[in-house]
């Protein structure tokens, strides 16, 4: 294999683990409570610095989503340069300071990895979130995961369309990965949940370490889900929902949906179907947060991407 | 104690929204309100959307919990201007299905709940309400597609503190497990079909039918566990036990795995075997409720129909 194939990247030695940027996600509260107040042993790796970080922290004394904003939709460059003052909104002001300690978003100086920890109510099983599918050292990380896991599956979810994607706490990063578990209630602690969310996070600090010590790891191939199109729920003229997702749909997630198969039933029992050009594979099933802006469920497409061998510089 | 009569039920309110965040019922009230004209019934029917602030937010409650709200103490309370809402509205919504306890209040109240747990559908009446406990074993006969369970109260009315005692009747239908904040169509077809039947009772109970007595099992609060919490900071240190989690009613025993703390030890309920239920309920964590427990008992119901006009 011609070294020219191999691509090259600073050690990974500053990588951050997020909870709580959603207050109500209790998984990752837990956690990195468990890690800021107790032993950090299990998150040490050689030669590596991992913070563990609260990000929204009056979210979680609320037990809420968020205080004035959803603080993972506040990392955009408007927010990130707006003037700093009190006058800004909770997450914003959040946000700023977060982009100091972490960042700053673009630059050099910013954290080589972070881990931002969710919950859904979605049964989406153990998802890791990508944010842009030329991030080799990424898909190398996933694969790693993946592989350690098997036979459990871990979907990988790709969203890097502009028009859908989102700015992220976790954008802040060099490298940025989303951890989604579920499904979860919000504000409920599912033990299994935990432990699922603790196994990916233990071999993905582990690919940090290989990856730290010198090994070249091989090109691969990386199944994803892209994300296409968001659905809402059928609504009145008042914007009132009108139907639920449909029993056939819900828990399906990652699973096929086909022209003609039932999407979303009426409160009387009628059957909506779902029309579509071809078959999709629906995720973010009936999430909780997601009523208010106005989603359903997104649907994806599955792609294999290719990513180079890597190894450090 | 073979045949009781009672009056015939003539005004019955359906009530939603009493905790904001859970939605069956906020749902099914407008679907309720929207079918309402086209049925001929031998009894009132009204909808009742009981917390609609916490609706709005979509939160269990603003300040209080609203399903505290109920007690003879609060519903007298005099109220200022830094009175929780719920109390003021607790106060408005006896004014409207009550007074408790007077011979104004309507004769039904059914108050749809939501709970995290895997509690089923459960009916939650007062020991005293033979009409209440005859609705639960007519569900229980009628309803198929999942458990049906009773869950009684014992505690004397004036310090019933939740929304069904409001009623001349009155029954909590709680079903689960449904996350707050979502909406599952099988937990709301289930809730459907609960409320359902039980305008069916009614009205066949109105037109004169008698239902036999009977032998029904239930389920009351005995007892409390909460999770094992750091002393100082009162951070949970455990979750629920995989082998506890979504296993509510299933008899409990000394022993028997209850809670795995953070580090992954396993820690053993130590108590009387018990069934436990809410097992993980996303509202009690502030209670410090990790499971309740229950007794089970076997009640003996007379049989019961409309008294016939003098």
């Amino acid at each position: 294999m011609s070294s020219n194939n191999v691509a090259s990247f600073n050690e990974a030695r500053r990588v951050a683990i997020f909870g709580g940027t959603h207050g109500n996600e209790m998984s990752g509260v837990t956690l990195v409570n468990l890690w800021m107040m107790n032993s950090r042993e299990e998150i040490q790796r050689k030669g590596v610095e991992t913070q563990p970080f609260i990000t929204n922290p009056k979210a979680v004394e609320k037990c809420s989503r968020y205080v004035d904003t959803d603080l993972n939709r506040a990392f955009t460059t408007e927010n990130l340069s707006a003037p700093n003052g009190k006058d800004l909104p909770y997450e914003v002001q959040r946000a700023q300071e977060i982009n100091r300690l972490f960042g700053p978003k673009g630059s050099s100086e910013a954290y080589d990895v972070i881990f931002d920890l969710h919950n859904t109510t979605s049964n989406m099983g153990c998802t890791l979130i990508l944010e842009s599918s030329k991030d080799h050292f990424n898909l190398q990380m996933m694969n790693y995961i993946k592989k350690a896991i098997a036979p459990d599956s871990c979907p990988v979810l790709l969203n890097e369309d502009p028009g859908l994607k989102y700015a992220t706490a976790r954008s802040v990063a060099k490298h940025s990965v989303g951890l989604e578990v579920g499904p979860q209630p919000q504000g409920v602690l599912r033990s299994n949940i935990f432990e699922a969310m603790r196994i990916i996070l233990k071999h993905a600090l582990d690919f940090i370490e290989l990856f730290n010590e010198g090994v070249e790891f091989p090109p691969c191939t990386v199944d994803v889900f892209k994300v296409s199109e968001r659905m809402d729920y059928p609504r009145d003229a008042n914007g009132n929902i009108i139907a639920m997702v449909h029993p056939n749909l819900q828990d399906c997630d990652w699973e096929p949906l086909t022209p003609g198969d039932p999407m979303f039933q009426t409160f009387d029992g009628k059957t909506i179907p779902y029309e579509g050009a071809g078959a999709v594979y629906p995720t973010f099933i009936n999430e909780a947060a997601y009523y208010e802006k106005q989603q359903a469920f997104v649907t994806t497409r599955r792609e294999t991407l290719a990513a180079n061998a890597i190894r450090k510089v | 104690m073979d045949h009781l009569g009672f009056k015939p039920l003539s005004r019955v309110a359906v009530c939603g929204g009493t905790h904001g965040n859970e939605m069956s019922g906020v749902y099914l009230l407008k679907e309720l309100q929207v079918s309402q004209p086209e049925r001929v019934r031998s009894f009132s029917l009204s909808t009742l959307l009981v917390n609609p602030r916490a609706v709005d937010a979509c939160r269990r409650y603003t300040e209080k919990d609203m399903n505290r709200c109920f007690t003879d103490a609060l519903l007298s309370a005099p109220t200022t201007a830094t009175t929780p809402y719920e109390v003021t509205r607790a106060q408005e919504v006896n004014g409207q299905l009550g007074p408790k306890g007077s011979e104004k209040a309507v004769d039904l109240i059914c108050d749809l709940h939501n709970t995290t747990a895997n509690m089923g559908l459960c009916i939650i009446t007062h020991v005293s309400d033979w009409l209440g406990l005859h609705l639960f074993k007519y569900l229980q006969e009628k309803i198929t597609s999942a458990p049906v369970r009773l869950i009684l109260l014992k505690s004397p009315f004036s310090e019933v503190y939740s929304l069904e005692s409001v009623g001349k009747h009155g029954f909590t239908l709680e079903v689960g497990p449904q996350p707050q904040g979502v909406l599952r169509a099988d937990i709301y077809n289930l809730m459907r079909e609960g409320v359902n039947r039980a305008l069916e009772w009614v009205e066949s109970f109105n037109s004169g039918t008698v239902f036999e007595g009977g032998e029904v099992e239930a389920y009351i609060d005995v007892d409390t566990k909460d999770y094992p919490r750091d002393p100082k900071t009162q951070e949970l240190t455990a979750a629920i036990h995989p082998q506890l989690q979504d296993n509510d009613f299933c008899l409990l025993k000394p022993g028997d795995p209850a809670f795995v703390s953070l580090s992954g030890e396993t820690i053993c309920y130590e108590g009387e075997a018990l069934y436990p239920f809410f097992v993980n309920e996303g509202a009690y964590y502030e209670q410090n409720t990790a499971f309740k427990l229950a007794q089970r008992e076997t009640l003996l119901l007379p049989a019961v129909s409309v008294k016939k006009p003098q």
